[in-house]
């Protein structure tokens, strides 16, 4: 090992001004790109003190945002999950022509614009959408409304469970749940008891990113919602229409509680990755 | 042992008819042609039921242009500077250890996991005429937030992480070999990197410009609230058929919807060509 690391040391000792320039440099660029503004979220929340800050966290158009928000996670990262396991065991479990076309297909959510995927839940279910005169006949709302929310919730958030399983899932292999099998199990038993043991922290880590997204979307929802205040605005949309009506603390208390979830996302993050890294250096040895 | 694979792998067998094939595979197929396949399709369907010329006549109105000349220039040009400063960030997380280095690894992530209205309140107020960066700026006659500028840090903030965690994995699994073979052969530190590095990072870091650049092309939270939203001036693309939406302009919100898509669609395929390209001296 010394011997190998001897020309690094070498490059590292040559020029010793590089590594500290470059490493400022970084530092530099993130905190103008994202320290400072992450910084400021919380400086513009409690630049009066808790007070204010409290105070808006009992509004009742904040109230019924943040209830909204919860209730459109609710509603979309359980269906997200079932779909991405399903997707997962399909992908892994067999081999089949047109793989990774299937593949680039349930991952087309990512790289289609928010608004996009909104106006095209319109063009479905709005009025004078597909499915427009047969809803508008039977009095059900979706656009405009909560079920029309969480198709748009539902739809930018889709991806993430099956991009975080498959890996697990191909990892772990197939030979437990066949020998599950053999012994007499059936497909429940097999999956409670050898397949979701298996692939849970990757499963944890992609509902976890369906969360983060399902709570935090703008866009597609802002699109489908109308926003109209106490009924469909979601805290996103809150931070936005407030500071529009110059209630900036307001929008920065909203804010706070946002990035407190981005936050608590990425250590949970962190600490599912040094978990799945851990059990893989320990399988490697 | 011999029977039992079989039967896990029975769709291979037994995939005659829809009901014959696993009800896991029945849920993803259909999950994903109602959320995905129809809406896709009653975009497409609805740009047909225009003619070809009035599609044509708004795809290429002047405001619609002057849109994707906001949308695709300034994505580009964050895209293309987050190539570089991207790679950076993904080297030095990779090769140097400092303080703190994994609080800064892991907010990297951040633009990743803030719901993007956030990110636009703070920029814009980071970045305007008496924010904290924006008052130093301002006396050198650069406006940032309300124009194009403005747009273009946004769109920074969220490419970021994209270009990163592309680079970063394919640096950590660099052969350190290779490049200590040309460093001792006489090669520079500066010769090591142009020709022995970089060759073989540039797939992964052009995926991640592409994969920044299309992100940054759709992205509308945080752009719409830095933004002043002036046609000709810093409107994008997005707001534009947000704003169509709103005067109930349904063909004209899906043309631009379309054009959109296709150019996600385009983007889309160049990644994959890319990363094949990244694969091409595996195995």
């Amino acid at each position: 090992m010394k011997n190998k690391s001897v020309g690094v040391d070498d490059l590292g000792k040559r020029s010793s001004w590089v590594v500290p320039v470059l490493i400022g440099l970084v530092i530099v660029y993130l905190t103008l790109i994202l320290y400072i503004p992450a910084a400021n979220v919380f400086f513009q929340a409690f630049r009066k003190g808790p007070g204010p800050f409290f105070q808006n966290l009992v509004r009742p158009d904040f109230l019924s945002a943040a209830r909204l928000t919860v209730m459109l996670a609710i509603a979309s990262v359980p269906v997200n999950a079932i779909f991405g396991l399903c997707v997962a065991w399909a992908v892994t479990r067999h081999r089949f022509p047109g793989r990774a076309l299937f593949l680039s297909i349930v991952d087309l959510p990512f790289s289609i614009s928010p608004v996009v995927a909104g106006l095209m839940i319109i063009l479905l279910y709005g009025r004078q959408g597909w499915f427009g005169g047969w809803l508008a006949d039977r009095d059900i709302d979706i656009v405009f409304a909560f079920p029309g929310m969480v198709l748009a919730t539902a739809f930018v958030s889709m991806p993430f469970v099956a991009r975080e399983v498959i890996p697990v899932l191909e990892e772990a292999g197939s030979d437990q749940e066949e020998a599950g099998k053999t012994l007499g199990a059936n497909d429940w038993q097999i999956f409670w008891r050898i397949t979701l043991p298996n692939i849970r922290w990757g499963l944890l880590y992609g509902l976890i990113l369906t969360n983060a997204r399902a709570m935090g979307e703008f866009g597609a929802v802002s699109v489908v919602s109308g926003n109209i205040i106490n009924r469909t605005q979601s805290l996103p949309l809150f931070v936005e229409e407030a500071y529009k009506q110059y209630e900036t603390e307001a929008a920065y208390s909203a804010a706070v509680v946002l990035a407190l979830l981005a936050i608590v996302t990425l250590v949970l993050k962190e600490i599912l990755e040094r978990k799945t890294k851990i059990k893989q250096v320990a399988d490697d040895k | 042992m011999t029977t039992v694979p079989n039967q896990l792998n029975t769709p291979s067998t037994t995939k005659q008819n829809f009901f014959n094939v696993p009800w896991t595979w029945r849920i993803a197929i259909t999950y994903l042609v109602v959320m995905l396949v129809l809406p896709v399709v009653a975009m497409f369907a609805k740009s047909l039921t225009l003619p070809f010329d009035e599609f044509w006549r708004i795809a290429t109105s002047p405001i619609a242009l002057a849109t994707y000349d906001v949308t695709f220039i300034t994505s580009l040009g964050a895209a293309i500077i987050n190539g570089f400063a991207g790679t950076l960030v993904a080297w030095v997380l990779t090769r140097y250890d400092f303080p703190l280095k994994r609080i800064v690894d892991a907010s990297v992530d951040l633009p990743l996991a803030l719901p993007t209205s956030v990110a636009g309140l703070t920029l814009a107020t980071v970045y305007s005429n008496k924010g904290w960066i924006g008052s130093l700026l301002y006396p050198l006659g650069i406006k940032v937030s309300f124009t194009r500028l403005g747009v273009g840090v946004a769109m920074l903030f969220i490419s970021l992480p994209l270009v990163v965690r592309t680079v970063q994995p394919v640096l950590a699994e660099m052969e350190k070999d290779v490049e200590e073979a040309a460093w001792s052969l006489g090669a520079s530190q500066w010769e090591t990197f142009g020709r022995v590095i970089l060759p073989s990072l540039l797939p992964a870091i052009l995926t991640g410009v592409a994969l920044g650049f299309s992100r940054a092309v759709g992205e509308y939270g945080s752009t719409v609230i830095i933004a002043s939203n002036t046609p000709f001036r810093d409107l994008i693309a997005p707001v534009l058929i947000f704003q169509r939406l709103e005067q109930y302009d349904y063909a004209g919100a899906t043309v631009i919807g379309v054009v959109l898509l296709f150019i996600s669609l385009v983007v889309l395929f160049v990644i994959n060509l890319l990363q094949a390209w990244g694969r091409r001296y595996e195995e």
